[in-house]
Order: structure tokens, then sequence, then C-alpha cells
């Protein structure tokens, strides 16, 4: 701050002879200010603030208490907060895998058919899971997963009356059903990409694969998977940070339970800090979350950019 | 273009198998929430008896009236701020600094992938000392700042691409830098508006973690955070809690239909950008 009043004056003697700069670095930094303030506000200062956290025993209300490294140990060693950070990187597998494998079938089957009314249809309709509350898809699908509904009457309809069960309250099968409804939440989103990166590989190079004899799926892996890296990096990046962080739907459609089986980190920081004043290791766990995000995404950042 | 016959044929059967997939969830809460209240529908069934009045019902116990303006109250106070503060700073970073200045929007950046469970219990605390627990403001300045590392990145690339040529004439009919920026690169910048525009409102309006946390009164909360209390009171009722789900999603559908082309465009870049 001190900076940009000392210096402000010295700018305003140079621009006389320079207009093309005048007052830039006030200027500048009176264009950027709101921005950062708001920012710092109510996002560097809360990270800080939970940083700090992390190193309390603190209900709080009272007096919070120095307690070193103790959250992180907890964090990184409890049984039950292993298997909630081992629950976030299980939903990976149903957020990321199926939206990127379906996405990428769908976009190479249907190369260059999405023009026209139909292909305006498909994006609506395809998109329509992005525009909706994540509360409403978690409501949508217990009733998809509920005893009576959809997904048990499709079984009995085929024959299957044997496997049907309260999903979402099944220890087994409750964490893949919430898998499900992110991989809905995301699969069009993801298709959609996919399939508009595809329409930008040069054709040329399909025409050049078949005359090389290749096989569909030789032209898969050497024409479409290159030329797909970076949407393929960015459906990915979007899956992943979606299922670590997630929050909404398993907070509507298995608060968790049965037992700790659906428990998620964001759902455990919320638990910690509302519910059973641990505000501490909440934060421990929150900033944990925080840096198993970024070491997540980084490599496929560096992977899948644009190497040009 | 190369496509044979057949193959259009299969390709258009996936996409339609996936769009039944995406609508499938839709359709069955529909036809539970047309069956006769507090009773157990099939999934998919179609009622002998429709009972649309169960979405008269749900409409007045949701308070639906009350939530709609809530929420629009909310994202009123958060996208426009949002919007040209982030403009403003995008503007900032692209044509006002310098090399020297790339940490300020690193440290914005920083930002992007911060899951907003990482900051909520000190927000919540911060916004006690406030004094602005269980008010709209609890939710509409935290978001302001949230937003700030995307909608700062998605303005800088844009005026990034704005050719400095531009900047120059501006400012050789002797403009200052605020009326180029207002009266030049803000028209220009149109598109990008927009389109941040609308993302902001979406995740504005469909936000859940800061109203549960940081709002008690499901009607001071978005129509997502309400939605979240509606559930704990009639979640045993399914007829009802679909028809109300039903309710609180159609404003952002309606409007998705209606300016389909820009939420499509909006949604594709901004996960591709962010």
């Amino acid at each position: 701050m001190t900076e940009i009043s000392s210096s402000a004056p010295r700018v305003s003697d140079t621009t006389r002879r320079l207009p093309l700069l005048q007052g830039s670095r006030l200027t500048a930094w009176l264009f950027i200010a709101p921005a950062a303030l708001a920012y710092s506000a109510f996002v560097l200062v809360p990270l800080g603030m939970s940083l700090y956290y992390s190193f309390l025993r603190w209900d709080g209300i009272g007096k919070a208490r120095f307690h070193g490294l103790t959250n992180y140990i907890t964090v990184l060693t409890d049984a039950d907060l292993l298997q909630i950070i081992g629950n976030a990187f299980q939903l990976v597998l149903y957020f990321t895998v199926i939206p990127v494998g379906l996405g990428l079938a769908v976009a190479s089957v249907i190369r260059g058919q999405m023009a026209g009314r139909f292909g305006t249809a498909t994006r609506t309709i395809l998109f329509l899971p992005q525009v909706i509350p994540l509360v409403a898809a978690g409501i949508a699908w217990s009733w998809m997963f509920a005893s009576t509904g959809l997904v048990n009457q499709t079984l009995k309809a085929i024959g299957l009356s044997s496997w049907t069960r309260g999903w979402l309250g099944d220890f087994v099968w409750a964490l893949p059903a919430v898998g499900i409804i992110g991989a809905w939440v995301l699969l069009g989103l993801c298709t959609m990409l996919l399939v508009t990166g595809i329409t930008k590989i040069d054709p040329t190079l399909y025409e050049a694969a078949r005359l090389d004899g290749a096989n569909p799926w030789q032209e898969f892996r050497h024409v479409t998977l290159p030329g797909l890296r970076q949407e393929i990096g960015v459906c990915i990046t979007v899956t992943v940070i979606a299922a670590l962080a997630s929050f909404d739907i398993v907070y509507i459609s298995t608060q968790g339970g049965p037992g700790i089986t659906t428990t998620v980190p964001g759902l455990e920081i919320y638990r910690l800090a509302f519910a059973h004043r641990q505000v501490g290791l909440a934060s421990a766990l929150a900033i944990v979350l925080m840096v198993l995000v970024l070491i997540t995404i980084a490599p496929v950042q560096w992977f899948t950019r644009d190497k040009k | 273009m190369t496509t044979t016959a057949p193959n259009t044929v299969v390709a258009r059967g996936l996409i339609v198998l996936l769009m039944l997939m995406t609508l499938l969830p839709f359709l069955s809460m529909l036809s539970a929430a047309l069956a006769p209240q507090g009773s157990y529908p099939n999934g998919l069934q179609w009622p002998s008896d429709p009972q649309w009045g169960n979405f008269a019902k749900a409409f007045e116990v949701a308070r639906m009236d009350q939530l709609l303006l809530s929420s629009t109250l909310i994202v009123l106070g958060v996208v426009p701020v949002a919007v040209l503060i982030a403009t403003m700073a995008g503007y900032g970073l692209a044509k006002l600094t310098t090399q020297k200045y790339k940490w300020l929007y690193l440290v914005f950046v920083f930002g992007l992938t911060l899951p907003f469970e990482a900051v909520i219990t000190p927000l919540y605390y911060e916004v006690r000392a406030l004094g602005l627990l269980n008010t709209r403001f609890a939710i509409i300045l935290p978001l302001i700042g949230l937003y700030m590392p995307f909608g700062v990145y998605w303005m800088r690339a844009h005026f990034l691409n704005v050719p400095q040529d531009l900047s120059e004439a501006a400012q050789l009919d002797g403009a200052s830098r605020w009326q180029e920026f207002l009266f030049v690169q803000v028209p220009l910048a149109r598109p990008a508006i927009m389109s941040l525009t609308i993302l902001l409102f979406l995740w504005t309006w469909n936000q859940f973690l800061l109203p549960v946390v940081l709002v008690q009164d499901p009607m001071q909360r978005t129509m997502a955070g309400a939605l979240g209390a509606f559930q704990g009171q009639w979640g045993t009722d399914i007829p009802l809690l679909c028809a109300g789900s039903l309710l609180i999603l159609t404003p952002t559908v309606v409007l998705f239909l209606a300016f389909q082309r820009q939420f499509v465009a909006a949604l594709m870049q901004g996960a591709v950008k962010g």
C-alpha cells in the first residue's frame, strides 16, 4: 500500500512526457483493487485462518489451545478419516472414468453427427444436469435408487428381483450408487466437450490412417486419442475436482451413510466443524483436501497441456 | 462426412440412448410427483389419476414465491458486482501491468481449484464476526470473493487477446484508461462478460454449501439451499418431495431453454477455461 502512494506522484510526473502511460501504475491498482479486496477478504484470509485453526484444539466457543501437528497426524492416521479420504478417491473412479470413457466412445462413434436440429436437441438435453442444482440431482436419484424406485423396478422387469435392494442404504452399494449420480451429472458435459474436440481434428489424419490400413481401434488409438488430449485433460480435471470436493450429492442422498461408507472429506469437514465442534481437526482436513486436489490435478494438467 | 449410413444409425442410436439416460430421472420424478400424496409410488408409472394438485401444494408448502425472490436477490447481489470487479481486474492485469506483476495474477489463479469446503469453517466465524450470519449478505459477500479466481482468470484471458493497437488508438483520441475501459473495452468484451454472467448466475442459484452453513432460515437462502431444508421436512413424502424438486429446478431450466445457445457456449468454455 505504501508503495502505491509513494509511487503515484512519480508516475504522474512521467506521464506529462509520456501520455500513453498516463497514471498507469496507480490506475492499474485501482482497477485490480476491488477484486483483490474481495478475494483477500473471503478467500485468502479464511484460508490463512483455516491453516491457523488446523494447529489448534478448539471447540469454536471456548479457549483455543495450540495443538501442534496433532490434527494433521490424526487426519493421516485415523482409520475412519483415511477411509473417508479413500471414499473420495473411489468416487473419482465413477465421476471420472465413466463420463470420460463413455464420452470417448460416443465421440468416436458419432464423429461429425452433431449438426442441425438433432445436434441442438442433443446438446440441450445432455446439458440439463449441468443446469439444475446438484441437490436436485441428488433428490432425483435418491428416488431412482429407492426400494420402489426405477432401478429396482427395471431389475424386477428383467427378472433380476433378487438383485433389488435399497441401494443408498446398502453398505456395499451405497458408494457406487453415489458415484453413478456424479457420473450422470458429468456425462453430458464430458461427452459434448469430447464431441466438439473431435470435430477439430484434421479429417485428413483419419483418411491417412485409413490409407495406411488402420483398423478402427488403431484409428482411435493413434488419431483420436492424441487429438483429444487437451479435451480429455479438461474432462479429467473438472470431474476429479467434482469428485474430491463433492458435498451436495452426498449430503442429500446418503448423509454419508450407512456408517461412513459414503462420507467424503467435504461432508466430514462440515460435520466436524459444525456438529462435533472440532474446528481444529476440521480445518486440518480442509487443508489436506485442498492439497490433495492440487497434487491430483497438477500431473493431469502437465500431461495434457498443449505442447506446442 | 465420410461416415456411411449404418454408422449414422448406430451413432444416432447411441446418442438417443444417452439422452434417455439423462432424461429418465426427471421422468421418474414427474411420475412420482403425480402420485397421490403420501403414497409410495412405483419407479416410472403414469398414475391412473394424476394429482396435478401436488404441484400447487408443493408451491405453497415450499413457499416458492419467497424462495424465488430470495434467490433473485442473492443473484442480484452477487453477479453484477462480481462480473464488474472481475472485468476491471482482468483488464488491469492484462493491459495495465507488466510481467513484473505476474505474481499478482498467480495469486488470483491459485484459488481456481480451491474447494469451497476448505474455507467454509473460517467463513462462518468471519461472517459471524461481521454480524451477517443468517442474512443474505452471508452468502453474497463470500461468493463474490470466491468467484474472483475464475472471474479474473476468465476476463484476463479475454483482454489478453484484444489487440494493443485498440488501446493506443483510444489513448491517442485522448481517452483516459477509465474511458477506454468503459467505452471501448467493455462493449467489445460483451460475449466474454455474457458467458461469465451466465456461469456465475448458475453457480450462485445452485449454491448449496454456503446457504446451508451460513443461513438458518430457508427463506433467506438460494433455491438449492432451500431444497435441502425442504427435503429435511418432506423427505418421506415422495410425491410432494418430487413435485417440490421439479418446481425448484424449473426456473433455471426455463432460462436455459430460452437462452440455450448462450448457456451451452458458456458451460463449454467455462469447463475448458476453468
